[in-house]
């Protein structure tokens, strides 16, 4: 992953309301600072001179505390704890509540080459946003090839290799109700330690697919905004290859095959592709068949448990046709 | 046209397990294969078709095979008989 830097959290394009209203005020030089965890501190015990433990490297948040503690400071004319504050070299101090500090401690934050940026939100509201944001960016992430359609609410991963059809068969669903979040490359982000989370891999790029033998397809401009979809949960994986006929292929689907991405077991199924198959249909009734399985409904054990207990049955007869028959 | 009567020995009958096994073994062959239960026969490459013969334990079945690789067909199916479906 590329460094993330103070400038790039500055110009992070949150909606609300993940939204976090930052402005830089002073210290423009240490915009390119890294900022190396996804971890916030709040400096009061390191601003009273209290610095073992003190994590150097986080973001510092300055919320009514500790900017109170700073007039107290300044008011005694004792900024040694400040300066060397400032000396650990944090990635940028972050004022919110929109307060704004003294010049003493903008001239050193300059001095220093620190960013000190302000936000118009409370401390708690702020804190909680901004550690959602950074894990966000600092999650495990991979990068794979296929198309990522959100089917009957369920995110679908549709992978193969180049010309097996899978831009077609996304279109076909897409045509029939199907929401496309990425069409060829699917980022993909570990969220929570278990939940993957596919995005496009360029959100400007994200609602257009290109068709063989057609072009380019803007999808939100022929099928309408319902049909695009900015990010989804991962919940399938549909992996399409060609027809081998030496191949034997799940005939019941008692085994409930899963694939392991970043460390996250995601279910999967393989449909070969012939002539006379229809895809997008076998795709979305196995979605709602995986959907029943999580509800506790699986089809095919059901189904095998009650072809033994008719065999059951029929030995039962059997036995006493043989006995008194 | 090659046949051989066959019982069934494993305690659990045909289920799904078993008829898949005896569809993925078939399907390697190009011969037609079918299974005859009393006056039932049904296609030994599809796995409804099997299930639907309510093969129960000790149920004497016939093994028909037609075509270019009868004997060898007929031989991995019986093996699978045999075998009790590994169980």
């Amino acid at each position: 992953m590329k460094k993330f830097t103070v400038l790039d959290l500055l110009e992070l394009d949150l909606k609300p309301p993940r939204n976090l209203d930052l402005k830089c005020i002073c210290g423009r030089k240490g915009l390119v600072r890294e900022i190396p965890l996804p971890e916030i501190n709040r400096p009061g015990l390191a601003l009273s001179g209290f610095f073992e433990l003190f994590v150097g490297q986080r973001l510092q948040v300055f919320g009514q505390g500790e900017f109170a503690y700073l007039q107290k400071l300044e008011g005694e004319g004792n900024f040694e704890y400040v300066e060397k504050f400032f000396s650990i070299n944090p990635p940028c101090c972050i004022f919110s509540h929109s307060l704004t500090p003294s010049e003493r401690f903008k001239e050193l934050a300059e001095e220093y080459g620190v960013a000190v940026l302000q936000t118009t939100l409370e401390s708690s509201d702020f804190s909680v946003r901004l550690i959602q944001v950074l894990s966000d960016i600092f999650a495990p992430q991979k990068t794979l090839h296929g198309v990522f359609v959100e089917v009957h609410g369920t995110g679908v991963l549709i992978t193969g290799e180049s010309g097996v059809g899978k831009s077609e068969t996304a279109l076909e669903l897409i045509a029939r109700g199907s929401r496309l979040i990425a069409d060829d490359a699917v980022l993909l982000k570990r969220l929570n330690g278990n939940m993957l989370m596919g995005y496009s891999t360029n959100p400007a790029m994200s609602s257009h697919m290109e068709i063989r033998g057609m072009g380019i397809v803007n999808v939100a401009q022929v099928f309408g905004i319902g049909a695009v979809k900015e990010q989804k949960q991962l919940e399938i994986v549909v992996n399409l290859e060609d027809w081998d006929s030496n191949k034997t292929y799940d005939r019941m689907g008692t085994k409930g095959e899963t694939v392991n991405i970043l460390g996250v077991n995601i279910p999967s199924i393989t449909i070969p592709i012939k002539p006379g198959r229809n895809i997008p249909i076998i795709i979305e009734t196995a979605v709602l068949n995986e959907r029943l399985k999580q509800r506790g409904y699986f089809a095919a054990r059901e189904f095998n448990k009650d072809i033994i207990q008719w065999l059951e049955s029929e030995n039962a007869r059997k036995l006493y046709f043989d006995n008194f028959g | 046209m090659v046949k051989q009567d066959v019982i069934i020995k494993n305690r659990a009958g045909l289920h799904a397990r078993p008829a898949s096994m005896i569809v993925q073994t078939a399907s390697k062959y190009s011969s037609n294969i079918y299974i005859h239960k009393d006056d039932i026969q049904v296609n030994a490459k599809s796995i409804m078709n099997l299930l639907t013969l309510g093969g129960a334990y000790k149920t004497e079945l016939l093994i028909s095979v037609e075509g270019d690789d009868e004997q060898a067909a007929l031989d991995a199916i019986v093996a699978l008989f045999e075998s009790k479906f590994e169980e």
